[in-house]
């Protein structure tokens, strides 16, 4: 008895709460469950928030805020959320188009064809693009991408396709072009480090059946794995999507942030992210900053959306390789 | 580089029978599609290498030792630095851990204890929809709550705004790591008698430090490059400021004013802030690799 007692007294302060107290387990579920909460408040809160602020400019404009091209603070103080709803949509369409494929292809290398030493430094140079902070993207953008490398492409797409309204001319250095080529950049971790994990769960059996039946690698990869984790694929290229879309201080900094309204490419514009980027700090009076804040709810619930979405896709994947088994 | 070019057709290839050539130009696709798909990973390197020795370049002039432990000067007075910054971005940097770090643990225990559950689903669910809200709502979202019924920028702000983006990360990956800790730990330290709790606050926590320290320095590397919602939360300040209650300078938001401006000498500042934000960014991300994988390699098991 004495012996128990003082090998009680040794243990630690914690072990003698645990063999006394009897209530431990209930608090901690307890708290791990309000954490939990918390976390689902913020996102409830976040959609509040912006709803609330948004007030004066939901009250004054209604839907036609969707559908009108008119912003105007200084003057009518007439506010249309249109230009900057096309201008985001256009830059990230665009930005995938240029990376979806160069992202997949990134994908196979680094699941199908990357000898296995090479594989993880691989993978980690192209997710270190992931961690360059946006700003420098920005920087580096504004000042050398774009001098270097949009100017003449633009320069040379004006000139031979620039009968096409998207190509149309003059060409600026800060442009739609310029955001959609840099936002591409910064998506291609993303896309490419989701596809491959999906590509790794296709079940070895798939890849050896196409194989054992005369396929080529690539029939393989094209006919069997694609095929197979479509819906994953997908859900990484509409992450990507999320991204691109709420992307702010790298766009803002070389979009060139200017209401053009004319459908090229070449032209300066805007997004919804740079608009408050640029504006909000300076936003005067209530209903320009409800207006603003309208903007991002807008991106908000669109953002949203995209990320269900994805996350539904991807999810189906990860259950279907469940059942059957990895390898 | 191993290539597989199928079976069965070596008695073909080079005959002239329309089964030969189709198979030479399966063949033909099969090897330009894998060349193209190498071609991918080269052009993805060229920007990151790109980046990293342009920024190099224009910085090594600007970057003096005193540039460090200076206060930045206003235009045209030579010297200056990013000291407020430097501070800034660890006063809001550290705050935003000391929010999200206990949370998202906690959150993460939660996850991994009930994994199935709906409140454990929604709750993965909840943090999968936080990681992909962009920054500036989230900056929008901070002012809402803190900066207009104050009625002034501040650090505060600041601080809470880089917590909400740390928040998924920590939560995602204690969570992924807490997994992988085998469940016979558990098993035997419940079986000792040690009540649920201990068993994860001594047993299974300490098995899966390093994954925790690795999510903490992901999400700081993160938070730290943020410049967009900290232009109407943290706002900046010229001046060397600690004060949670008054707005701060930041790293990424002094990069961003200083680029954006039409003074050579503060671009030539935005180059060098950038060279240290990036050195501080990359090496957070390597070293919490090099962390977790000494982890797998201590413990043997080999995540995926």
């Amino acid at each position: 008895m004495t012996a128990i007692s003082r090998a009680e007294r040794r243990t630690s302060p914690l072990a003698r709460l645990s063999q006394t107290w009897r209530h431990g387990d209930r608090l901690f579920l307890v708290l791990n469950a309000t954490a939990a909460l918390a976390v689902l408040a913020l996102v409830l809160a976040i959609g509040v928030k912006l709803w609330q602020n948004s007030a004066l400019s939901r009250q004054a404009f209604g839907l036609a805020f969707l559908t009108t091209t008119t912003w105007d603070p200084a003057i009518t103080q007439i506010f249309g959320a249109l230009p900057f709803i096309t201008g985001t949509l256009v830059t990230a369409a665009v930005a995938l188009i240029i990376a979806i494929p160069l992202s997949l292809g990134i994908a196979i290398f680094l699941s199908e064809l990357a000898p296995q030493q090479l594989r993880q430094p691989l993978g980690f140079l192209v997710e270190l693009l992931a961690a360059v902070p946006s700003v420098v993207y920005g920087l580096w953008g504004l000042f050398a991408f774009i001098p270097s490398f949009v100017k003449p492409l633009a320069q040379g797409l004006n000139g031979t396709l620039g009968f096409l309204p998207i190509f149309a001319g003059p060409v600026f250095g800060p442009s739609r072009l310029a955001a959609s080529l840099v936002l591409a950049i910064m998506i291609l971790p993303t896309i490419s480090a989701v596809s491959r994990d999906v590509f790794r769960a296709v079940p070895s059996s798939q890849r050896e059946a196409a194989l054992a039946l005369g396929a080529t690698q690539w029939e393989t990869i094209y006919q069997v794995l694609v095929p197979y984790g479509l819906s994953g694929l997908l859900g990484a290229v509409i992450l990507g999507l999320g991204r691109a879309l709420g992307e702010t201080i790298a766009v803002t900094m070389v979009i060139g942030n200017n209401l053009d309204a004319s459908a090229s490419l070449l032209h300066p514009g805007y997004t919804m992210a740079s608009i408050i980027a640029n504006e909000f700090a300076e936003a005067t009076y209530d209903l320009y900053l409800h207006a603003l804040i309208e903007i991002g709810l807008i991106l908000f619930i669109l953002t949203l959306l995209i990320n269900l979405l994805a996350r539904l896709l991807i999810w189906r994947v990860a259950r279907g390789t469940a059942t059957e088994g990895r390898s | 580089m191993s290539t597989y070019t199928g079976l069965g057709g070596q008695g073909f290839s080079g005959s002239s029978t329309a089964a030969g050539r189709r198979l030479t130009w399966r063949k033909a696709n099969n090897t330009i599609m894998l060349a193209l798909c190498s071609v991918a990973v080269a052009l993805a390197i060229v920007p990151l290498i790109w980046i990293l020795v342009y920024v190099l370049r224009q910085a090594i002039p600007a970057l003096t030792p005193s540039f460090f432990v200076s206060l930045p000067t206003p235009v045209g007075v030579p010297g200056g630095g990013i000291l407020n910054s430097l501070l800034g971005s660890a006063i809001t940097v550290g705050l935003g851990i000391l929010v999200a770090a206990p949370v998202g643990i906690l959150v993460a225990m939660y996850a991994a204890t009930r994994p199935n559950t709906p409140l454990g689903l929604t709750v993965r669910f909840g943090t999968d929809v936080i990681s992909g809200v962009p920054s500036i709502v989230m900056g929008i979202f901070a002012y809402a709550l803190i900066v207009e019924p104050q009625k002034h920028f501040s650090a505060l702000a600041g601080g809470l705004v880089l917590s909400f983006i740390m928040l998924p990360i920590i939560i995602r990956t204690t969570e992924e790591m807490l997994k992988l800790v085998p469940n016979s730990l558990r098993e035997a330290s419940l079986a000792l008698g040690a009540p649920e709790w201990r068993t994860w606050l001594s047993v299974m926590l300490p098995a899966a430090i390093n994954g925790v320290i690795t999510g903490i320095m992901l999400a700081v590397a993160r938070a730290a490059g943020e410049a967009a919602p900290m232009l109407f939360t943290a706002f900046g300040n010229p001046f060397l400021s600690t004060r949670l209650d008054q707005p701060i300078a930041t790293l990424p938001h002094t990069i961003f004013v200083y680029a954006i401006s039409p003074y050579a000498d503060w671009r030539a500042k935005a180059w060098a802030t950038a060279l240290v934000l990036i050195v501080l960014v990359l090496a957070l991300n390597v070293l919490a690799r090099l962390i977790s994988w000494w982890r797998v390699q201590k413990v043997g098991i080999v995540p995926r």
